[in-house]
């Protein structure tokens, strides 16, 4: 299993992470780019995640929303900029709950031997915008990385 | 930061994100973190603060008053010195935020991986046909 490695420097408006995948670039980058696939991994567990648009082109825009069992709905939304390519995604990033806090993520897949490594850099407006949005909405992440854990031996399709 | 307040993600903790700035700010000065490294030893006076460091005693007092500020130590008056002493629960505090940040993304990861696995694993094969006899 990877380590995610995450850079959250005191006193800098920037959080950097890096993670490894078992899996080449290409497919790496499709999981990180087409909508139903996108679905499958990047929403929390307890909540249901909706794609209400996903233009993955320069200039095109997102949104999804984050929906919980009590029917609230947390959404999202942003712009890419640039054509989303392997070696650079670049898009804007925006919680509705915190409308005009921005920050700008980027993206770099590099491939060595079958296997591909991420770095995603995001470059927020202040200190505290970053300190609040890494502090806000990370709660239930605790254990949620065991289940996902249970999860992958489960959806792993056996070998004929 | 009160525009996270309403938020239904955010869990409910007793340091504001405000009070994290302080802390990440007030940590992110060396002369700062060798004073709290020093502090781990015991309760020290400004004078044995100063001790170590090239710069004037009231630049050591001015980087005390941040570590104040950011509740990272407290202070007291010993006949006529002033104690400075660790306070731990800040530090802890800073540590289990960060620590929710990896978890979260941890998780997104796995289900990641397991994606991953489910896009490059082979078709099943096609069930043999069983030789027919002349």
């Amino acid at each position: 299993m990877g380590k995610t490695v995450i850079s959250a420097p005191p006193g800098v408006p920037f959080v950097d992470i890096t993670r490894e995948f078992e899996a080449p670039r290409e497919v790496v980058f499709r999981a990180w780019t087409e909508p139903d696939l996108i679905v499958q991994w990047l929403g929390p567990r307890k909540y249901h995640m909706e794609i209400e648009r996903w233009d993955a082109r320069d200039g095109g825009a997102y949104r999804y929303v984050h929906v919980d069992d009590a029917g609230n709905a947390h959404g999202f939304h942003g712009v890419f900029h640039g054509a989303p390519t392997p070696e650079a995604m670049v898009q804007t990033f925006e919680y509705e709950g915190a409308p005009g806090h921005v920050s700008l993520d980027s993206l770099v897949l590099e491939e060595h031997d079958g296997r591909t490594v991420a770095r995603l850099h995001s470059v927020y407006q202040s200190v505290a915008d970053r300190d609040a949005m890494v502090e806000a909405g990370m709660g239930e992440g605790v254990t949620e990385g065991f289940e996902r854990l249970d999860e992958l031996v489960g959806r792993l399709v056996p070998v004929a | 930061m009160t525009m996270f307040q309403n938020s239904a993600i955010m869990d409910g903790q007793s340091t504001g994100p405000d009070q994290l700035s302080a802390v990440f700010s007030a940590l992110g000065d060396p002369t700062r973190r060798a004073i709290l490294l020093r502090l781990v030893e015991g309760d020290r006076t400004v004078a044995e603060l100063h001790a170590p460091f090239a710069m004037s005693q009231p630049a050591i007092s001015r980087h005390l008053k941040v570590l104040e500020a950011a509740g990272l130590i407290s202070r007291r008056r010993r006949a006529t010195a002033r104690l400075s002493h660790l306070e731990a629960a800040p530090l802890g505090e800073a540590t289990a935020w960060l620590a929710r940040y990896q978890a979260f993304w941890d998780g997104r990861f796995q289900q990641l991986d397991a994606l991953l696995a489910a896009l490059q694993a082979p078709p099943p094969s096609p069930a043999s046909e069983p030789a027919v006899e002349g």
